[in-house]
């Protein structure tokens, strides 16, 4: 049977659209590869590929002082290189918006990405990140939407986790 | 090659001298923050205290939020080793409003002088330009200082330059350290009414 490609990626878009986030840096990662394509057709976004998550911090951040909203994708791995930098969103009383897809968690095939996909979320809680997690796809718009007002209109930081099961785990066998 | 004669604050001093009113400029942790906030008070500075690695990062977010400023990133040898991927990312955006300048005394001086590795083989001017930044160069005399302040506003972006400089570290004059405050100032002085 072949698999109908899902809908979130565009449904996370149009939040972006919505709520006029238009920096976007990003780690490339397969979980949000369409939507890095959604954002690279946009000419009012900037879409900035980094070297390692935490750049991205510090450009959002730097967004933000020039009055522009930003939003870092990074995979579950990725969580782990922010730590430090997550202090400058929390000193600094700027919003920080983040969308992370799961890994280790479901089925996953590579044991390499359990130990941060399992120490992801404590690992942002432990910095002050409030968390969203979706777990079904219907629930995408409203949750990324939430969760983008949540940063944006209270100035603090905010990371949505997309479930590993939304994504499907890789297999290396 | 010469003898290191160039002092950190003086070079600050003499970079933001020809400052116009739509210079931005962001700070590095450490000495570099304390040698802008006692050059110059300005609300259009911004100056991390934390966040190690992070300078150019905010610099470049904050050249592509404001395509008409000129935006001068001012660090520290140390804390562009710790952030030393965001050179191939700042050259990969081509970001032409975007100055970084390394206020290089080869060791980290806010944790007692341990030598960074600018002090044994590493060359950051090197790095910088085979990230793929077009516009480098290492600043060691008041001459090229000069040449290199009266240019400021001019420099076709992104660009990066070294200056060397002594290890004399002055006392330190700091920067607001609470960061929301630091942040309001900021935009208030740069957003003006476009504030959201």
């Amino acid at each position: 049977m072949q698999n109908k490609p899902p809908e979130w990626p565009e449904e996370i878009f149009a939040v972006l659209r919505t709520r006029e986030i238009t920096q976007i840096c990003h780690v490339p990662d397969a979980g949000h590869d369409r939507l890095i394509r959604l954002c690279n057709a946009q000419n009012d976004m900037s879409v900035t590929t980094l070297t390692t998550e935490e750049e991205g911090v510090g450009i959002v951040a730097g967004a933000w002082l020039g009055g522009r909203r930003g939003v870092l994708l990074m995979q579950s791995s990725g969580v782990g290189n922010t730590i430090n930098a997550l202090a400058l969103p929390a000193a600094c009383r700027m919003p920080f918006l983040t969308i992370v897809t799961m890994r280790g968690e479901w089925g996953e095939g590579n044991p390499w990405q359990v130990p941060m996909g399992q120490g992801a979320p404590g690992a942002l809680e432990a910095m002050g990140v409030t968390l969203f997690r979706v777990d079904r796809t219907e629930e995408m718009a409203d949750i990324v939407n939430a969760a983008a007002a949540q940063a944006f209109n209270n100035m603090c930081s905010v990371a949505v986790l997309i479930s590993q099961r939304l994504i499907g785990a890789k297999g290396f066998k | 090659m010469s003898k290191i004669t160039l002092q950190r604050r003086d070079v600050v001093g003499t970079l933001l001298a020809p400052r116009k009113p739509n210079l931005l400029v962001v700070g590095g942790l450490g000495s570099p923050s304390w040698d802008i906030a006692a050059t110059d008070d300005n609300p259009q500075d911004f100056c991390l205290v934390g966040a190690m690695g992070l300078a150019v990062p905010v610099g470049l977010g904050l050249a592509e939020a404001r395509p008409n400023n000129r935006i001068l990133v001012i660090t520290g040898d140390g804390e562009m080793l710790m952030g030393i991927g965001s050179l191939s990312t700042v050259a990969h955006a081509r970001a032409r409003n975007l100055m970084i300048v390394v206020l290089d005394n080869e060791q980290y001086g806010e944790t007692g002088g341990q030598p960074t590795h600018t002090a044994g083989d590493t060359d950051l001017v090197a790095i910088a330009a085979g990230s793929g930044i077009r516009t480098t160069a290492t600043i060691r005399t008041e001459n090229e200082l000069n040449e290199l302040a009266l240019s400021i506003h001019e420099i076709d972006g992104p660009a990066f330059y070294v200056v060397k400089v002594t290890p004399d570290l002055p006392g330190a004059v700091y920067p607001p350290l609470d960061g929301a405050f630091a942040k309001d100032r900021f935009r208030m002085a740069v957003l003006k009414d476009q504030i959201t």
